[in-house]
């Protein structure tokens, strides 16, 4: 008898089944009053790291190649986004769609982005390509750093290194260089966020299930056997590159505009680290991994907070620690146990 | 005239580089691991220099040798704790394991000496040389920089051609199998070289800080990264590599901060980087690797 579901379907309607459920009570625990302020103000950004991991696992996961870069993206995708919703405040009032047109913009942008990097970039292998993704990184924080963008009656003034424009009378700076953006509507919502996470896992999720996620999957595990049969490993490699850099500049139009100031400084090397982290903690080409990786880990430094001095040198040992223990015959001699157990 | 002041605050800055990147390609070569908290390491060797100069009131000779001692303790632990246990572990893990490392040390010291920035006193004072009727100005720190440079280059490539310890090391690096059937011990000869790198790192970080004297617990970060891009720059692995890595390095960095801009002098660096991989994938002076089938 043919089931209804094959175990793979069930397990992926169960595991939205979970995601929905706890966005269901952390929607609750806000009705009813039952979470502090500082886990509160945390939950739009744990939805854009989660988009973040879930996009980073793509290149690094599923591609196979190290990506120290990925927050370059996040503060393309982020700065655009907030021109889009400065420059659309009057023509479309409604914020949640200036919102999603931000986003669907910085992901746009951060796509191009993507492909301006990937093309040089993917040529390499390895560690010299995990530094020129840093080097990108670098140079895309540093670029934005000195840019001077205006908004009057004329439309967008732009400028690098120093203010080089005058503003007509009403007009004002939307992007003023290193001091970058202040005085941003904040238009992120966790309801927005957690729309965004569920778009991005069925598009991730569907895109590794298809017959090109194989493709990029097949380029990873043997990119010589893969071209034999066919598969064009230059294009797979770009495609996997771009959507994972749409998707992190999607998470930065939703992370930017869930604070009122920003600055360039703040999508640097540590960010892309951070996401790494997540990416690798939750497992390598696990995507599921990635989403509870980045929720407990963005989560830990706060539930730590009963230590305060010593919470990011705890989070430090955690993280090492964790790493140690994903690797030792102990957790091998554990899981064989429990294997045993079972049956 | 400016010119060459310039690139004498270049090579001087680059020769910190290279000093930091001989750990960064030593430690790639041998274990395959990139260290991201050889950076920190720097950090930790300024200021237990700062600390015996300031507090202890030790001569500046001396707080290096401490400095140095500590560091190569430090190196050999976080080895033997945090790496050894992932030898046969994905690269992967071990780089998050080492920035694990990383986050520790510089939140160790956040606690143990705050955020406050320290001002660090020059190990050899501040005195400076003029030429030229004063065109020309050398400052000591830039002479004890490049010499100390120098010295570890001629040290480092004697070591590791003619010394039996040296000679492990370049096998370990060949093939670590290989070596091990030989006869060699492959953990001690990760350990030494860890120790090294790590003493490199003290020296690096009192010179670094004699300089550019701001002592922060981050301090060593942004030089680590660059530092790491040197040694990508001139071949990772390679020791004659680190050394041209980071003196273009440093000398790209101040001749853009002096003629194109402050702000985009990283930018640039990096950009160059990009450039030069492109051309040469594996570095200036890297070894090409074939891929068989």
């Amino acid at each position: 008898m043919k089931k209804l579901f094959s175990a793979d379907r069930r397990d992926y309607i169960l595991s939205f089944g979970i995601v929905i459920a706890a966005f269901a009570i952390v929607q609750a625990m806000i009705l009813t009053g039952n979470i502090t302020s500082s886990l509160k103000g945390q939950l739009v950004p744990i939805c854009a790291y989660i988009v973040m991991a879930v996009s980073l696992n793509l290149t690094v996961g599923v591609l196979g190649e190290l990506s120290l870069g990925h927050a370059g993206f996040m503060s393309v995708g982020a700065f655009t986004g907030i021109v889009v919703t400065t420059v659309l405040a009057d023509a479309v009032p409604l914020a949640p769609l200036r919102l999603a047109l931000a986003i669907a913009v910085g992901g746009l942008f951060a796509g191009v982005a993507g492909v301006i990097v990937g093309v040089p970039v993917l040529r390499l292998k390895g560690d010299y390509l995990a530094i020129v993704t840093l080097a990108f990184g670098q140079i895309i924080m540093n670029i934005v750093n000195v840019l001077y963008i205006g908004l009057d009656e004329n439309g967008l003034h732009f400028s690098l290194l120093e203010q080089k424009f005058e503003l007509a009378e009403g007009g004002k700076m939307v992007i003023n260089g290193p001091i970058g953006v202040s005085g941003v509507s904040k238009l992120s919502t966790f309801t927005a966020g957690f729309v965004l996470v569920l778009v991005t896992l069925f598009l991730i999720l569907n895109l590794m299930h298809s017959r090109t996620g194989r493709a990029v999957m097949s380029v990873r595990d043997n990119a010589i056997a893969a071209e034999s049969i066919g598969i064009s490993i230059t294009r797979y490699k770009l495609l996997a590159f771009v959507v994972s850099a749409v998707f992190a500049g999607m998470a930065g139009a939703l992370y930017a505009m869930n604070y009122s100031t920003v600055t360039a400084a703040k999508f640097d090397f540590n960010t892309s680290i951070l996401v790494l982290v997540f990416v690798v903690l939750g497992g390598l080409g696990n995507i599921w991994g990635s989403v509870i990786a980045a929720a407990l880990l963005t989560v830990l430094p706060e539930l730590l907070r009963a230590v305060n001095d010593y919470r990011m040198l705890l989070y430090a040992i955690l993280l090492i620690v964790m790493m140690l223990f994903n690797n030792s015959k102990l957790k091998e001699r554990l899981l064989a146990r429990g294997r045993k157990e079972v049956e | 005239m400016a010119f060459l002041n310039n690139l004498i605050s270049g090579i001087s800055l680059g020769s910190v580089y290279a000093i930091i990147a001989l750990g960064y390609t030593m430690v790639y070569g041998i274990a395959k691991m990139l260290n991201f908290a050889h950076g920190d390491v720097i950090m930790v060797g300024a200021y237990v220099s700062f600390c015996t100069t300031s507090y202890l009131d030790l001569p500046p000779l001396l707080s290096i040798v401490l400095a140095v001692l500590v560091c190569t303790a430090l190196g050999v632990v976080i080895e033997r704790l945090a790496y050894k246990p992932l030898r046969e572990a994905a690269s992967l893990a071990v780089l998050i394991t080492a920035i694990g490392v990383s986050y520790f040390l510089q939140n160790a010291a956040l606690l143990l000496w705050t955020a406050n920035p320290k001002s660090f006193t020059s190990v050899v004072g501040n005195g400076s040389i003029s030429l030229f009727d004063g065109g020309l100005i050398v400052s000591h720190i830039t002479l004890a920089t490049v010499a100390a440079c120098i010295v570890i280059m001629v040290a480092l490539t004697l070591f590791t051609s003619k010394t039996k310890m040296g000679t492990a090391m370049r096998a370990v690096s060949e093939d670590k199998g290989a070596a091990q059937l030989m006869g060699i011990n492959v953990n001690t000869t990760i350990s030494v070289t860890f120790a090294i790198g790590s003493a490199l790192a003290a020296v690096a970080g009192v010179l670094l800080c004699s300089a550019y004297p701001l002592l922060v617990p981050t301090t060593g970060s942004m030089p680590g990264i660059k530092a790491f891009t040197a040694a990508v720059f001139g071949g990772i692995g390679s020791i004659p590599g680190a050394l041209v890595g980071g003196l273009m390095l440093g000398i790209i960095e101040i001749m853009s901060r002096a003629y194109i801009s402050m702000q985009l002098s990283d930018a640039i660096v990096f950009a160059v980087l990009i450039v030069v991989l492109l051309v040469k994938p594996d570095g200036l002076l890297g070894k090409r690797r074939n891929e068989k089938v």
